[in-house]
């Protein structure tokens, strides 16, 4: 089952066609990585999903057309997304942040989620009271994703989770990743130039290259692939 | 020193109000991040409304409250219409000319509408002058205050306790990703400028008995609002209410107190606020200075 189909989809930043015309499709409850150069498009196709750039096409989220709908109607369906650079809002705190993640639900589940996503980023707690413009790189992530997650969305869109984060730091993040995709239901789309951690926690990858989708194969094995390595990995 | 006391509470009085115009330029700014020029003649206008509904036989406060409903109806379509289009450009000198033009349309319209001669407007309270040992306060003073604190108060919990609030303080931070996370963010712009508006209409109605309604009426008061804005932080609205009562003070102190200055220069005494906190503390007081790691 296919929570996500994206056929012929095109996207452009005003006459700049950025994807021409790609297919891809992401299972429900599992790890899609979309690898490939920069430049590629990955950061595009994960925002013409959510409407923030011009596209056509068909893009189908459990069935249902969410082609041209606006942005916040299509987070309303269940669409998280954290955005390169995390998108926290500095000027709130940890705690505000988590909370207007739950815009879209009843003050009762985020509230339960809140404190279970504290549970989950014990950091996040220490740090509830502080505006979120202070926290380190690696604590916004965090905290981008705990906030995508209070509303308890069925697909979380994650744009490069490791940029700017040191190892160790994003070695934290991703094991963080695979256990939410284990203990939750989340399917999960996520761009990375770290190919060999985000291979380790997905079932397929996207490789794309110059706005196409070249193929879309099983993960396992994908990072020891000699020609698909040098050519999409970087590596 | 009676007349220091008397000129602090007028400067208190005076300060409230500025601090209420204060407030309305900042909810703008921090909505679309930029200054509204209109915002005075949009307060001016929505006065003339209250007079309208009163002359038609309407209670005064019902009057006001009806002005207020209209004003916020205003706000948010002037956001709507002339500001949405444009507001996705990078470059806001565009819309701050739109918001030059509003001004002077509204600013016409009204003198078209109602006359360019000065109107009496009557006062929500009317009664003797209250004094208070050497200080003489009129009803309406007290009046003024109460309202901008029960104002400031109904900001406040807004803000820090309601949904509607916390998302509006969240696409003011960032509006993609307020988006992203199911916030309209379109309409939280529109409640933003029907806010500032509604409080707008409540301040000019109130300061309309003693400057008497006419177009122009809120043109000074409007440079003190600026001050007291950028003085405050131009993204705080605690800011835009403590900025309002420094300047009301500082206004009346300087205008006895130092005799070149007088009542006819006061408005440099403004400018020249602006112009030192913009060199000195761009930030304003309270205004935050962005704590950003990248």
């Amino acid at each position: 089952m296919n929570l996500l189909t994206v056929e012929n989809l095109h996207a452009r930043y005003g006459r700049a066609e950025v994807l021409h015309g790609i297919d891809f499709q992401v299972p429900a409850g599992e790890v899609t990585v979309v690898l490939g150069a920069n430049g590629a498009g990955k950061t595009t196709i994960l925002r013409s999903i959510c409407q923030m750039v011009r596209t056509s096409g068909c893009i189908r989220l459990d069935g249902r057309d969410i082609t041209g709908m606006r942005t916040d109607r299509i987070a309303r369906l269940g669409v998280a997304h954290v955005p390169q650079g995390r998108g926290t809002f500095g000027t709130l705190t940890v705690e505000e942040n988590l909370r207007v993640g739950g815009f879209t639900t009843s003050a009762a589940i985020t509230d339960r989620a809140v404190e279970h996503w504290y549970d989950f980023f014990p950091r996040l707690r220490e740090r509830r009271n502080q505006q979120a413009g202070g926290l380190s790189g690696g604590e916004q992530q965090m905290l981008a994703i705990a906030r995508a997650l209070v509303a308890g969305p069925r697909l979380l869109l994650l744009d490069e989770p490791s940029l700017g984060l040191a190892p160790r730091i994003t070695q934290e993040v991703f094991r963080a990743l695979g256990r939410i995709s284990q203990e939750t239901e989340t399917t999960i789309l996520v761009v990375e130039q770290n190919a060999h951690l985000a291979l380790e926690i997905g079932t397929s990858a996207v490789l794309v290259d110059a706005g196409r989708v070249v193929a879309q194969r099983p993960a396992a094995g994908l990072a020891h692939d000699e020609s698909v390595r040098r050519a999409y990995l970087g590596y | 020193m009676d007349v220091f006391l008397q000129q602090l509470v007028d400067g208190l009085m005076w300060g409230a109000l500025y601090g209420a115009f204060a407030l309305s330029i900042v909810l703008v700014y921090r909505a679309s991040g930029i200054v509204n020029f209109a915002q005075g003649e949009m307060a001016m206008f929505s006065a003339f409304f209250a007079w309208q509904f009163h002359a038609w036989g309407v209670p005064l406060y019902l009057a006001v409250l009806g002005a207020m409903a209209v004003a916020f109806v205003g706000g948010a379509a002037t956001e709507r219409v002339l500001i949405r289009p444009l507001a996705s450009s990078p470059n806001h000198m565009p819309l701050v000319i739109i918001t030059l033009g509003l001004m002077l349309v509204l600013n016409s319209a009204a003198g078209w509408i109602w006359g360019v001669q000065s109107k009496e407007f009557p006062a929500i309270v009317s009664g003797p002058v209250l004094t208070l040992g050497p200080v003489a306060v009129s009803q309406q003073s007290l009046v003024i205050v109460a309202a901008v604190v029960v104002v400031a108060a109904l900001l406040f919990v807004l803000f820090q306790r309601t949904k509607v609030g916390l998302a509006m303080r969240a696409a003011a931070d960032n509006p993609d990703s307020a988006q992203l996370i199911g916030v309209p963010v379109g309409r939280m712009l529109m409640i933003g400028w029907g806010l500032a508006a509604t409080i707008g209409a409540l301040a000019a109605s109130l300061a309309a008995p003693q400057l008497f309604l006419q177009p122009n009426m809120l043109v000074a008061s409007l440079i003190y609002a600026f001050a007291a804005a950028v003085l405050g932080g131009l993204d705080s609205p605690v800011g835009a209410l403590v900025g309002g009562l420094c300047v009301g003070v500082a206004e009346n102190l300087a205008g006895t107190y130092i005799s070149w200055i007088g009542h006819d220069f006061k408005q440099a005494v403004a400018l020249a606020l602006i112009l030192g906190v913009l060199l000195l503390k761009p930030e304003g007081l309270f205004g935050a200075r962005k704590v950003a790691r990248v």
